[in-house]
Parts: structure tokens; sequence; C-alpha cells
């Protein structure tokens, strides 16, 4: 979809360039982001791919064509276009800022009404806000506002510097899950400039890490990153934690759960005995047709004759498939089981996960 | 000049014998009223729109060519220390007791205000508001005249009414070639050792700058509803 070919860029006055020989191959419907230190090109790169930056040399394709062949005004109409202030028109309503793009390209009243629509519902946005000035909102509603409007005239390619840089840690979290969710409905090929390692690994499908002078070190999907650092500038530049940040993009789902002690609530009292023993949890969950009750132990289990006769104590804490492996991690740590329990939404048991299942997971 | 002295030093000794106002002088001159008025108003206008067509061109060069911001500024400012008086002489071998005479000067002296105050206005708007909106894909001249322009728009009127107002008060001077609106009365007023003119003259130009200046202020207030909407409202939910 993007293919950057040898571009180099070199701003006149300086000695060494700002990108050297860089080439980049970027699939469509795919979520790309650009790290690295101050100072590696990365805002550069993103820049000269709508040619708000000319290269030096080297060519950059875009569906096709050599983006130095097109003429720029048309080409920026054609792509969404995202920085870190927004860059609202402060001047403008926040519906006439949304249709900027779309009136530029000649859509007709109706069209670009139609289109505001549909983007207020993408972007969980209040209709009251249209006829505000950007003044008006908050930091959080600006920066949706932004997004949507790079989106209006639904461009296939979107480029992003820093898009969530400039708001507070909570609303950066709330923005990038709905980042997240956007694009997997949209699918649209996103480059994004960012210097936060963990948005990268968050938001990307892959993260290309740029040392200075915008040499590639590695341009692989975060988990490769995490797992097998190309070298040290990328295992120094993902930092610490690498096994947890690893952990934080495994889902639940994506790995086999350990069946764990179960019995039903008519097994007998001895059954459910010796599965504890057995599993050396030293408790055993009680399960009634898929649906899980709770755990019982051996104490619990005295003077009855069934497991469903004992009472059941209920897990604090559960994790579902689309939990990541982190959050599981959590619940082993907090819970006095020591196990997260994994079920599927309305309580159906699915299983349990381990410390030991989970460190697999990260040595494997 | 030192007729005036004399004029206003006889003034102020008659002033026992003479009301201050005669209001048989108004009406019986109210169509010369009038048509001072007309005058002043015109060569007001003529002023800070000539001025403002070649300072806002001038500007907007210079926010794109920084180097010319300097030069541009320099001949401006010297222009402005030129006395009104030499000024209108200097011009009278030229270009006679014309209306030209007088209003070379007063445009010359209105660039200074209008060129920085237009220059300040563009390069009062943000980058990241630029480049937002040239990464949309908005054409230079679609960028000055919906983006930079609209936004520079309180410093540019700003601007404007400064000229406006200093623009009403210098006119007076040219009644010294019959040009002056409601200079002239004020200059007749001294001649004749006459106050009704005089102040007449006086009150006239101060209202019609007061007039100017609230007209202009209404309009930034409709050319910038976004800064009063946000300034009102400006809430952070």
């Amino acid at each position: 979809m993007i293919s950057l070919e040898h571009v180099e860029k070199r701003f006149p006055g300086t000695a060494s360039a700002a990108i050297g020989d860089l080439t980049l191959e970027i699939d469509e419907g795919e979520t790309v982001a650009l790290v690295g230190p101050s100072g590696c090109g990365k805002t550069t790169t993103l820049k000269m791919i709508n040619r708000l930056i000319e290269p030096t040399g080297g060519r950059i394709v875009l569906d096709g064509t050599n983006v130095l062949d097109q003429d720029p005004v048309q080409l920026r109409r054609g792509i969404g276009y995202v920085i870190q202030h927004t860059g609202l028109l402060p001047h403008r309503t926040i519906r006439q800022n949304i249709a900027t793009v779309p009136h530029l390209v000649g859509w007709d009243d109706e069209r670009v009404d139609a289109r505001v629509d549909e983007l207020l519902e993408i972007f969980d946005l209040d209709r009251e806000l249209l006829d505000r000035y950007p003044g008006e909102l908050s930091g959080g509603q600006r920066q949706r506002v932004g997004v949507a409007r790079a989106l209006a005239a639904d461009p296939p390619v979107m480029l992003m510097d820093e898009p969530f840089a400039a708001v507070d840690p909570i609303v950066r979290g709330r923005l990038q899950d709905q980042f997240l969710e956007i694009q997997e409905r949209l699918r649209k090929t996103i480059v994004f400039v960012t210097h936060d390692v963990d948005e990268a690994i968050k938001l990307s499908d892959r993260m290309a890490i740029l040392n200075i002078g915008g040499v590639l070190e590695q341009f692989a999907p975060p988990e490769t990153v995490l797992r097998e650092p190309a070298n040290d500038f990328v295992r120094e530049f993902v930092g610490a934690e690498r096994g947890l940040k690893r952990l934080a993009l495994i889902k639940v789902d994506d790995i086999e759960v350990e069946p764990g002690p179960v019995v039903t609530p008519r097994a007998g009292a001895d059954e459910a005995r010796r599965a504890i023993d057995a599993a050396g949890f030293g408790w055993v969950s009680v399960v009634d047709e898929g649906e899980l009750l709770g755990w019982v132990d051996r104490q619990a289990l005295q003077g009855c004759d069934t497991a469903g006769e004992a009472t059941s104590r209920r897990f604090s804490a559960y994790v579902t498939g689309r939990d990541s492996l982190r959050q599981a991690l959590d619940s082993i740590v907090t819970s006095r089981t020591a196990v997260a329990v994994v079920v599927t939404e309305g309580q159906h048991y699915r299983g349990v996960l381990t410390l030991e299942r989970i460190s697999q997971e990260i040595l494997a | 000049m030192s007729d005036f002295f004399v004029g206003a030093t006889t003034i102020l000794a008659q002033q026992d014998t003479e009301p201050l106002i005669r209001w048989i002088w108004i009406s019986d001159h109210a169509d010369e009223i009038v048509s001072r008025g007309l005058q002043h108003v015109y060569l007001t206008i003529v002023t800070v729109v000539i001025g403002f067509l070649i300072a806002f061109p001038a500007a907007v060069y210079a926010s794109r060519h920084r180097w010319a911001v300097s030069p541009i500024t320099s001949i401006s400012g010297v222009l402005y220390t030129i006395p009104a008086f030499a000024f209108i002489f200097l011009l009278l071998p030229i270009t006679g007791l014309s209306l030209t005479t007088v209003a070379i000067p007063l445009i010359a002296y209105s660039l200074l205000i209008l060129f920085r105050n237009t220059l300040a206005g563009l390069d009062s708007v943000e980058p990241e508001v630029k480049e937002a909106a040239v990464g949309m894909g908005l054409s230079r001249r679609q960028l000055l005249w919906r983006v930079e322009v609209p936004l520079a728009m309180p410093v540019i009127i700003a601007g404007l009414r400064i000229a406006t107002v200093s623009s009403i008060a210098l006119i007076t001077i040219a009644a010294l070639i019959g040009r002056g609106g409601f200079g002239q009365f004020i200059l007749d007023g001294l001649n004749t050792f006459f106050w009704t003119p005089l102040i007449v003259g006086v009150v006239l130009s101060v209202a019609l700058a007061f007039a100017a200046d609230l007209l202009l202020l209404g309009l930034q207030r409709l050319a910038t509803p976004w800064a009063t909407a946000s300034g009102v409202r400006a809430v952070a939910t």
C-alpha cells in the first residue's frame, strides 16, 4: 500500500542526513508505528508520505503511484492527517471542521451531513458539539474530532503524528481503546508516530524502530520485537519489563488453558477429596453443566456426602478469553487460590491458568 | 505656526465676552457641517482603505518571506517620522491643493500600523493549525483566505482601529489647504477668534473618531464569533 524505497532526506545546512536510506513496506489495512529516540527521523518520515516534507532521494509509492509525481494538494486530500494538538481550525465549528476535506473535494451538503452523522456515531460524539467551536471542547473531545475530521472523506490511508500525546493518561487510554475498536471495523492503512513504546505496542500491527539518521533497526509485530529484539539498541529501546509487556499482548484465548480440578455438585465427597489431592491446589472447582458454582476445600467437605452439599466459595476474580495474560497474572497474584479462573461470558467454566503456565508462555 | 498661538491666546483673552457656543451659528451652518463631515469621513475611508491595500499584501509577503520584514518596517517607519506639515508642503508643488496632497501623507502614516498589525495577526496563527490545514490539502491561497486571515482578524482590525482614529485626528491638519473636514472649523475658529466653530470642529472630530472605533469594534465581534464563544463558554468537560 505504501512503500518507501531508499528514501533519503537531507535538510539544507546539516552535515548528516536526517534519513539516510530508508526502505519500508506497509501493507494495506495495517497499523504501523514509527518509534525511536528524538532525531531518528520518525516525524520526518511520516511527513514525507504526504509531502509536508519533500524527500531528497528515493521513491515513496502510494497505491502504485510515486507521491512525488502527484500534485501535493490533491495528494493530501486523499490522506487523513492527525497531529498532536489536533490543529482544529479555531474559527470553524466542529461541523465545519469535520467537513473540511469533503468540502474541498466537492461533496454536496447532503452527502457531507450524512457523513458527519456517521462519524458522530463512530466516535461517540455528542450531536450538541457540532455547532460549538474547538475552544469550547475538552482535550479528549478535540482529539476525537481531530481523528474524525481526518477520516471524513474516507481516505484509505491515515497519517498520525503523536495523536494521543497531548491528553492526560486516563483519556489517552480511552482514546487508544476507541482507536483499536474503530480500526478493527474500518481497517485503514495507518502510519503513526509515537515516542511512547507502550502506545506502539498496544496499537500497532507492526512497529518500525528507527535509530538516529533513520536507520531501521527492526520492523516487526510488537510481540516479535519484545520476544526477539533484533539487537541491543532495540532491547534497550523497548526497555525493561519486556516479559510483562509481552503478556499484555497475548490474549487468554491465544493459549491453551489447563482444565484444573473439577467436580460436579453430585460427585461424592470422597471423589472431591481425590480431585483436590490430585491437583495439589488444595481445592476443587464445582461446576454444574458448565456453570461455575465456586470452589470447595477439604474443610468445607467435612460431613458432606456430595460436593454440592458443601458450602462453596466464589472465586474473587475471573478472567475471560479477551483479557490479556497480564490481567490473568494480576488475577493470580491477588487471589487466595493462586490461579486465574478462566470463564466465558455467562460464567461458563473453561479452566485455570497458573503461574507456571504463564511463565512457560514468556519463555517459549 | 505662530499664527495659531496668537489666535488661541486672543480667544482665551476674549472668553469673558464670547459665549462658548452660539447655537444659532450651528443651525445656520448645518449644511456646511454635513459637507465637512462627509469630507472628513471620505478622507478617512480613502486613507485607511488605500493604506490597507498597500499594507496587507506587504504583510502577507513578509509573513512568507521573513527577509522582507525589516526593510518594509524601516521604510514605513521613516515615512511615519516625516512631520505632517513638511510632508504636505513637500507635495504642494507636485500635487497642488488637491485631495492627493492630503491623502498621501495620511496613507503613509497609516502604513506602519497597518503593516505591523497585519503581520502580527498572521504570525499569531498557531503553527499546528496551519500544518493541519496544509496537511488536509488546503492550497496556499485557501490557507491564507480560509485560515490565516480569519484568525488574524482580531489583530488586523485592532490595527485598522488605530489607523482610523489617528487618521481622523490627523485630517484636521489638512485644513491648511482647505481639505481638513471638521479641521476647517477649528482653523476658522482660531482665525476669527470665535469659540463656536472651534468647539464644533473639535467635538465632531472626537465624536467621529469614537463612532468609527465603535463601528470597527462591532465589526471585529461580528468577524470573530469563535473568540466570544470560546471566551464565554470555555469549559473543559
